[in-house]
Formats: structure tokens, sequence, C-alpha cells
């Protein structure tokens, strides 16, 4: 009895993927030149410059955004990244984290204003999402592989699957959590829904979906690694190459350089959600 | 509303003549009522269309919840061009409800409302975002205030939707400002102001945008007592300076008593009475309002002229004292409410003055004419009155703006018109004194006397 019974989903995937990837091949070849061409633009240009150049840019941004002790703590920090000589991998994972992330955040934040707006979309949307955050994320490099064949591309687009969810839910999130009086105030005085959106929705909601986006940068990160497997480059290479070589070591390295990372982009994300929302209090 | 109160009190001709014309004035210009609803029901839930079916068939709507909601049945009222009209009741009586179908922000599951003409349940969406940029605006319970926004900013916002110029906005919305108080404040952020002052700001931002109508949605109620006591004073002085109408939501019956020119309580979603607030409190409609208006300040509800009686110990001036007298001994007063020809208060007399007038045998009442004791309004508040009333020797006399004497208010009515109990001295002088009436038969002696005496 149980032998018999087996739903051949497997085999419904890989059929689904074939017909995918052979229907829509020019669509993901379109799509794995943006992609590439995007990536190595910031990739260049994070690059480019002599290392301390770029540490003292990075230093500068979360002195402005947070103050001069995340400044300072992000060229101690940086210098590290250079000192265990994981400076070139850790601005490829920047980039790949940075493209990656603008994607995501450009996608999830409109589905999350659409699903805010309409509880049919939202209840649609929300096992979705489920689906695609608690998936195993290596599961994703498969498909990826298939369509976009090996290279930073897979890695990028696992990500951002992987990555979006958090930006879709903490902007529904934070649009439904607008006080319902202000949006009625600006229904009341005769604004357009679109108006609404722009004025007083996006603003009040500014602190929680920054949050989403923060959430978003974490997930893209901690993605890195295992966009290693699939040959994205950066920091995860060499940490899927400690991992084949145990070579402890050098895993240790990468992994700081992860951290140091992780630490930089989560501060400075965290203080654009605050500083907005005190600009109010701040201008007393 | 003057016609109003009108109703069952002695009022000169002229008076009710004067106010005739005022409301036929009102009905040549067509458009009486700023608003107009008829019929409206507001359901929420599954089927609101069987709920209101059911209802009209009498059922209660407790017993449709499996089907919807109804949060506001079958609720009729016009409000009038530059009144208050305060609709109130209990949290879950559907006021709140109601007072979001008049600007559209809830589309009625049925009826009709009509603003300033057009009837906003059958129209568009853009051309219902007109109507609330031109004809009604709205202050709301927690001030609903953009927070990322300057005071000044918010106060122009309506002007902002409607697309005034930057230059021009901030211009009128400082106006605005300054008339209600908050010169100076316009750079601040909402949250560095008191609650108060926010709710001034909210109320800034409706007056902006300049619409005859404006709703107030429990608009003072998340205010201490004290400032939301300033802010209803404030409000009435603005009211009668600007001529808005205004619909006023409020559980707060005293608030509502102190406002509105005519009130309606709900209960249950459904309108139980319109009336002014001496109506409601005189006479109310069934027991449940009866309950709510129990614990009213009736002195502060009160006023002179709705619980007045007519005045009947009067004399005129020119009718001398011989008649004056002969009207004191008829009424058994000891002393009367002088008027001249036209009805306006001079003052009072007393019996003895009199009689030695005319033991005199002196021609000119006006010589006796005391005037120690200041006529009241009929606008003025029981509460205000008490203090003179017990310095108040005689009745305090109640004068209309132009003067003329139009009631009289004994300390006997004070004291019924508090216990809602009728007053009686209607049956008897109105003008009664500490001191005894000087005796008939020495009164009819004297006038006998002198009237023998002059012929």
């Amino acid at each position: 009895m149980i032998e018999s019974f087996r739903i051949p989903l497997g085999d419904w995937v890989e059929v689904g993927l074939d017909w995918i990837t052979t229907s829509f091949d020019d669509f993901f070849k379109f799509i794995r030149t943006v992609l590439i061409g995007a990536y190595d633009g910031i990739d260049w240009v994070l690059n480019a410059p002599p290392f301390w150049v770029a540490i003292l840019v990075f230093a500068a941004i979360a002195w402005w955004a947070s103050g001069w002790k995340l400044g300072l703590s992000t060229v101690v920090g940086f210098t590290v990244i250079v000192g265990v000589d994981q400076w070139d991998n850790a601005m490829e994972s920047l980039a790949l984290v940075v493209i990656a992330t603008v994607v995501a955040v450009a996608i999830s934040v409109p589905l999350g204003i659409w699903a805010a707006s309409s509880p049919r979309v939202s209840s649609i949307v929300r096992p979705i999402m489920d689906f695609m955050q608690t998936m195993p994320a290596m599961v994703y490099l498969v498909p990826a592989l298939v369509m976009f064949r090996v290279g930073i591309v897979p890695g990028i687009v696992a990500t951002i699957v992987f990555s979006m969810a958090p930006g879709v839910r903490f902007t529904e999130l934070g649009i439904r959590g607008v006080d319902k009086e202000v949006v009625e105030a600006g229904h009341a005085f005769g604004s357009t829904p679109g108006r609404i959106l722009r004025q007083i929705q996006l603003p009040l909601a500014r602190p929680t979906i920054m949050a989403g986006v923060n959430q978003v940068i974490m997930l893209s990160l901690s993605m890195v690694v295992i966009a290693g497997m699939v040959g994205a480059g950066g920091l995860g290479r060499d940490v899927v190459a400690s991992l084949t070589r145990l070579d402890a070591g050098l895993g240790f390295e990468a992994g700081i350089a992860v951290v140091i990372l992780a630490i930089f982009l989560d501060r400075v994300t965290a203080s654009f959600g605050k500083s907005r929302t005190l600009a109010g209090t701040k201008a007393a | 509303m003057a016609e109003r109160r009108v109703d069952g009190y002695y009022v000169s001709e002229a008076t009710l003549n004067a106010s005739k014309q005022e409301l036929e004035a009102q009905d040549g210009t067509g458009e009486q009522n700023a608003l107009s609803v008829r019929n409206v029901y507001k359901v929420f839930g599954k089927r609101p269309a069987e709920v209101i079916k059911r209802l009209k068939a009498g059922k209660k709507r407790e017993d449709l919840s499996a089907l919807g909601t109804a949060a506001v049945i079958d609720a009729s009222f016009d409000v009038k061009k530059g009144e208050i009209f305060v609709v109130m009741g209990l949290s879950g009586s559907g006021k709140s409800t109601l007072i979001r179908t008049l600007n559209g922000l809830w589309a009625p599951t049925q009826g009709s409302v009509v603003v300033g003409g057009t009837d906003i349940s059958k129209i568009s969406d853009k051309e219902l975002r007109k109507v609330r940029q031109e004809k009604i605006s709205m202050v709301f319970q927690h001030f609903a205030l953009l927070p990322h926004r300057t005071v000044l900013e918010n106060a122009a916002y309506a002007l902002e939707i409607q697309g005034v110029s930057k230059a021009d906005r901030t211009q009128r919305a400082e106006k605005v400002l300054s008339l209600v108080g908050l010169e100076g404040w316009g750079a601040k952020f909402p949250s560095e102001l008191s609650g108060g002052m926010q709710q001034r700001v909210g109320l800034a931002r409706a007056l902006c945008a300049e619409t005859d109508i404006l709703l107030m949605d429990e608009a003072f109620s998340a205010l201490d007592p004290l400032i939301r006591r300033e802010m209803q004073e404030q409000l009435v002085v603005l009211q009668a300076e600007l001529g808005k109408t205004i619909v006023f939501i409020t559980h707060d019956l005293n608030e509502a008593m102190f406002l509105g020119d005519r009130i309606a309580v709900m209960r249950d979603g459904e309108i139980v009475q319109i009336g002014t607030p001496d109506e409601i409190l005189t006479n109310p409609a069934n027991d449940y309002v009866a309950a709510f208006v129990q614990d009213v300040d009736r002195t502060r509800v009160l006023t002179a002229g709705g619980v007045m009686e007519p005045p009947l110990a009067v004399v005129t001036i020119s009718g001398g004292p011989r008649n004056a007298l002969r009207t004191m001994r008829d009424l058994q007063v000891s002393a009367a409410f002088v008027v001249d020809r036209r009805r306006k208060y001079q003052g009072i007399v007393r019996d003895r003055d009199v009689m030695a007038q005319v033991e005199k045998r002196a021609t000119d009442l006006a010589a006796v004419v005391r005037n120690g004791i200041e006529p009241v309004s009929p606008d003025t508040a029981l509460n205000d009155l008490f203090g003179r009333a017990v310095e108040s020797p005689i009745p305090l006399p109640v004068v209309d703006e132009d003067g003329r004497l139009v009631g009289a208010l004994p300390r006997v009515t004070l004291l019924a018109a508090l216990g809602n109990v009728p007053s009686t001295t209607g049956e008897f002088p109105v003008v009664e004194v500490a001191v005894a009436p000087i005796p008939e038969q020495v009164v009819t002696a004297a006038l006998a006397q002198s009237e023998g005496e002059t012929k």
C-alpha cells in the first residue's frame, strides 16, 4: 500500500522546470545579462578605488547615518577585513548583497503595499512568502542553476527569492499599522489614494518598512555563503573552499569578514529607519 | 432655533414676528439645510441587504448579528445652515459610523445623504473628493495630524490638496492658526504640542479648508476636562464668528447640551430623539433618554428664557400711580415691574411708595421707580443666576435684547427647574416679596379717598 502511494512531485517539478527553461530561454538570458551587468558595475565601483579610500567612504556613511562611534568601528572592522586578506572577496559579496537587496526591495515593497490594500491579495501573498522563506535556501540554487547556469547570477537570483519575504511582510504590516484616523483624515480632505500613500502611509510606515529592508539585507548576506556553492564568488567561495579543504583558518577569516560586513550593514540601515522618524523631535 | 425657544413661553408679538420673518427669509433662499440625511442604514457584515430587510420587518439588531452588524439604523435628520447639531450616544451606538456616512468615508448601505444639494451616495469617487474638498471637512478624536509635518503644513494640508499655491496656503494657514490661538507655533511639530494644542491644529486644518460644514468626531473627548471646556467655549465663539454648520459627535451629554442647538440621541444604531437641549432635558422621549439626562448639570443647560414665568405684576409708567396701586392690590403683591409704552423694562415699584404717591395726589410714577435690580438676558444659564436670585428681594426680570420685559424668574422657578418638576407659581402672583403687601382694605380705602378728593 505505502509503496504504491507516491506523489511524483519531484517529477512534476523537473518537467515544469524543463518547460520553463526552454520556453523562456530568451527571458532568462536577458535577466542574466542585466544582472551580470549590474553586478560588474557595482563591483567595479567598490573595487576600483584603493581600499583605504573605500574604507573612509564607508566610515563617512556610518558617521552620517549614526554617529562617530559607528564611523570609528567601521574603520577598525574594515581594516580587519583587509588584514585577513578578504577585502576583494568582501567587496564582491557586498556587490552581490547590494544588487540582490535593490531588486528584492523593488519587488517586495510594492507587493507589500498591494497586499496591504486588499485582503484578498494579502491572503494569496502570505503563504507564498511563507513558502519562499522557509524552503531550505539551498533548494533554490538548483533551479536557479538550471535557468541561469553557473556563476554569479544564480547566486543573486536565489538570494533575491530567499530574502524578499520580510520586505513584503514588513511593508504590509507597516502600512496596515498606520493610524487609521490619519488615513481617514487624508480621505476626509479629499486626497486621492495615491497621494495618501505617498504623503501619509509610506512616511508613517517608514520605520517598519526600513526594518523590513534591514531584514532583507541580513538575509541576503546570510545567503552569500550559500551562493558560493554555485560559483558566485566572494566570501562564500572561500567559506566553501575551507569546507572542502577542511581549512579552519581560511573559513574563520572569511566568516569574520561576513560578520563585520553584516554588523556594518545592519547598524547603518537601522539608523536610517530611525533618523527619519526622529526628525520631528530632533527639530525641537 | 429662536422659534423653538419661544414655544410655550410668553414672548411679545414683535419678537414672534421677527423670528417668523427670519424663517421665511431662510425658506426664500430654498436651501435652509446644509445636510439632509434620509433613511440611512449602514450594515457591516456578510449580508447587509438581508439585515436591512429584516430590520424593516421589525427584527431587533441583536437577533441579526449572525448576518451582519447594523451600525446605523434608519437615520433621518436635517442639519440647518449655521447650527451646531450634536449627535450623542454611548460607544457602540453608531454615532461614529453615522458621521462617517456624512462625508462618504463610509458609503451608506441604504438611504441618501445630501450635502449642500449633492447626494453623495450617488456620485463617483472623483466627485466625492471634490465635495470633501469644497463642502465638508472633519476634525478627529485623536487629532489625526501628520506627525512628519510641521503645524503650519498640517494646517495647510487641505489647501495643499485643493491645489492652492504654497505662498497662498502658508498665508491662509497662518491666519487660521492665529484664529485658533496658535500664532507662532507654525514651525513646531505636532509631537511638541499638548493635546489641546494639537486639536487646535486639527481644528485649524478643518477651518482652513473653508468648507461650510464641519464634522467633529468626538473632537474634545481626548482632552483634559479644563482644556475641553475651554475648547468648547472657543468653538462656540468661532461658530458665531464664522457661521459654520457643525455636526458634533460626543458621548458626553454635558458637552452636547452646552454646544448643541439641537441634539440627536442615538442608541443601538437608532436615533431615539432629536430636539433642543431644553426639550431633551425637560421632555425626554423615552426612559433611556430620561436616564441619560439624569446626570446632566441642568443649571448649565437650562436658560433664563427657557424656565422663566410670564410677568404678571407689570405696570406701565404712563398708567400712573393709581393704576399701578390697583394692579398690585388685585394681584396681592407688594411690588411690580415697570415698563414703558413699548414694554421696555424701567425698574420696579413698591406698593408703599406708590401708595404714598397716591396719598400725595402725585401723578408721576417714574419718581418712585427703583432700578436696583439688574435685568437678565434670556440666554443666561441658570448657573449664573443663583447668586443674583438670592440677593434680589423680588423675582429677576428677564429682558430681551431690545430691553423689553419678556419674563420673570422667581426663586421657586429656579428650584423647580432643577428638579424638573413643573413650577406652579404661574397661578400665583409672580412678584412675591418677603415684606407682606399692604392689606387690601387699606389700599382700597386710600384709593377711594384720593378718588373722592380728585372728583
